[in-house]
């Protein structure tokens, strides 16, 4: 499987990252490289072989539903690059 | 005798509580070594008020005779992947960075405040540790050499041209240089046991599930595990026990409660079943790696272990399997990261909602980060899912089943924890697939989610081109075999020092 450099851009656009040209450059290489390696996985059969998402499932039960404070308010937008009006501010994107 | 600072946990909370030493004068002691030794860059934030303050209290209540906590006065360094409310928090990113004047990320200093504590922290500050700062470390701890931190990389205290390994590199260098009696890291795929293997300490990954991982920053969430590092095994026992058990805020945390890990370490190891995989000392291992394991492994033969070859088929699939899964999970995990709720925002003049995300995340992430983000994107996209990420999920079945048949003939797994000793810095920065192939040993355990330790096993010899360099051990349980082996390390430990 190719890896073009339309193929980086879109799965850039995908990942909300902008790339800049060396780095479109560097990357078709790098996952070129990558995925060449993970190719062999094809080659093994799995017919029938469950898949395993999650390894620990069974020894998890639900906690009882209880309340408990949550976050502060103020506490939770402290950090917030932007904030107004008690939220986090973003650009305006109805439009869009 | 040596300096308080250097003893064994339990020996230094006994200290601290028969008075021998004070917490204030271990806390002074310890931000005097990571002064001392601030060129190994193993630390990204000194606690240095906050950690007087916790010593103080630890101080007052021995003063009036209240109950102190298991690991009072012990100096322990976090890795900065762990949410800390009294210390800046950036997971060795810029995008957990706030802004500088200049409109440019800001160092580590500016860090994200976040505003709750990790409940392994919660754990260790309830014990009476005393937390002396936060460790340097692969950004989003994606890297094996620490070479990924935006804040440049940690160096090996045993030669500092070559890396600690990662992706926990600074909390290995803390305790591996004396900076802190024991730390915490995390290991998604290695970065607890392959650090510990290159800097000659302990490192433990627990089996998934034993440790809660709320306050972790997230990578890969199937995978990730917060674990300690010591100097010593038992020391790595003590922390363990603090930290370990089922939490409210984690519903991945198991529950069950902490096992007995100090008395686990004074077992005897005769009745153990050690197997030894071929399939982990195939080519690419270092021969003098393979000469200290193989090594190891025959003195508990001599010590009365029955050990017995084991057959695990799919190791050589560990790798590719590895990168499809995490890199899957992290491109949705790291999707949190747009500019809104914390840390940095690059927003240009008019910019839309979705440049501000592209242009945030561009300054914010480094250049392995970015490949990941990528690589996860792409196996998860229309038309690859099923070819990439279901056919990797299978082969983790695989992985596993060969861990469970193997468990059914041997109680521990005995293998190099890294195929080769440090290496230098810049030596794989330049190639990524090659440091991915670095982690062959360390991944299938990951995937399995099984418990894993790496335990010092001698030195390399000496040449013209490296010196002497640390060797590891790595032994595997079963889920939940902790004990077992802490039982086994221990013996490691005595028969490589006897």
């Amino acid at each position: 499987m190719a890896i073009t450099r339309e193929t980086v851009l879109h799965v850039a656009k995908l990942a909300r990252l902008e790339l800049d040209g060396d780095e479109v450059e560097r990357m078709q290489r790098d996952l070129a490289k990558i995925l060449g390696h993970v190719e062999q996985l094809a080659a093994l059969p799995t017919d029938g072989i469950p898949a395993t998402a999650h390894v620990a499932a069974e020894r998890t039960p639900l906690r009882e539903d209880a309340l408990i404070p949550s976050l502060d308010h103020d506490r939770a937008l402290a950090e917030a690059p932007r904030r107004g009006g008690g939220s986090f501010a973003v650009p305006g994107f109805v439009d869009e | 005798m040596a300096a308080p600072l250097d003893l064994p946990v339990a020996a230094l909370a006994a200290a601290v509580k028969k008075g021998d030493v004070s917490a204030t004068e271990l806390a002074r002691g310890a931000l005097e070594r990571i002064r001392e030794k601030s060129a190994l860059n193993a630390f990204l934030h000194v606690s240095e008020a906050p950690v007087l303050a916790a010593a103080a209290e630890v101080d007052r209540k021995r003063a009036q005779g209240e109950p102190l906590g298991p690991l009072a006065g012990v100096p322990i360094a976090v890795k900065d992947a762990l949410c800390t409310t009294d210390a800046p928090t950036t997971c060795g990113s810029r995008i957990l960075t706030r802004r500088g004047p200049d409109g440019r990320p800001g160092g580590a200093a500016a860090g994200w405040c976040p505003p709750y504590d990790a409940t392994a922290v919660a754990r260790l500050r309830a014990a009476g540790a005393l937390l002396v700062g936060k460790t340097n470390m692969d950004e989003f701890a994606m890297g094996s050499s620490g070479e990924n931190s935006a804040f440049g990389p940690a160096k090996n205290p045993v030669d500092p041209t070559r890396t600690p390994g990662g992706s926990s590199s600074g909390s290995a260098v803390a305790v591996a240089g004396g900076m802190a009696s024991a730390s915490l890291g995390s290991d998604t795929g290695g970065s607890i046991r392959q650090p510990a293997a290159l800097c000659g300490i302990v490192g433990i990954k627990p089996t998934y599930g034993r440790v809660s991982r709320y306050g972790l920053v997230a990578f890969a969430s199937s995978l990730d595990q917060v674990g300690p590092f010591a100097r010593d095994v038992r020391s790595a026992a003590h922390v363990l026990s603090a930290i370990s058990g089922a939490d409210p805020r984690d519903s991945t945390a198991a529950a069950l409660p902490a096992g007995d890990y100090a008395g686990a370490c004074e077992r005897d190891v005769k009745p153990l079943r050690i197997g030894v995989p071929e399939e982990y000392f195939a080519e690419g291992l270092d021969p003098d790696v393979a000469e200290r394991v193989r090594a190891a492994i025959a003195a508990l033969e001599r010590e009365g272990c029955a050990v017995r070859p084991v057959k695990l088929a799919h190791t050589h699939y560990g790798v590719a399997t590895y990168y499809i899964v995490a890199t899957a999970e992290a491109s949705s995990n790291l999707a949190r990261f747009d500019g809104v709720r914390f840390g940095l925002r690059i927003e240009p003049e008019r910019a839309s909602l979705v440049q501000m995300y592209g242009a945030t995340r561009d300054a914010g992430f480094g250049a392995e980060v970015k490949r990941r983000i990528l690589l996860g994107t792409y196996v998860l996209s229309a038309g690859y899912y099923d070819a990439y990420y279901k056919k990797a999920q299978q082969v983790r079945t695989l992985i596993r089943r060969d861990f469970d048949d193997a468990f059914e003939d041997v109680d521990v797994i005995a293998t190099p924890t890294s195929p080769t000793p440090a290496f230098r810095l810049g030596e794989k920065v330049d190639d990524p697939l090659a440091m991915y192939l670095g982690d062959v040993y360390t991944l299938p355990a990951s995937l399995a989610g099984i418990a894993g330790i790496s335990v010092p096993c001698g030195t390399t010899k000496a040449r013209a081109d490296r010196p002497a360099l640390p060797v590891g051990l790595q032994l595997l349980a079963p889920a939940f075999g902790e004990e077992k082996l802490l039982t086994v390390a221990a013996a490691v430990e005595r028969l490589a020092a006897s």
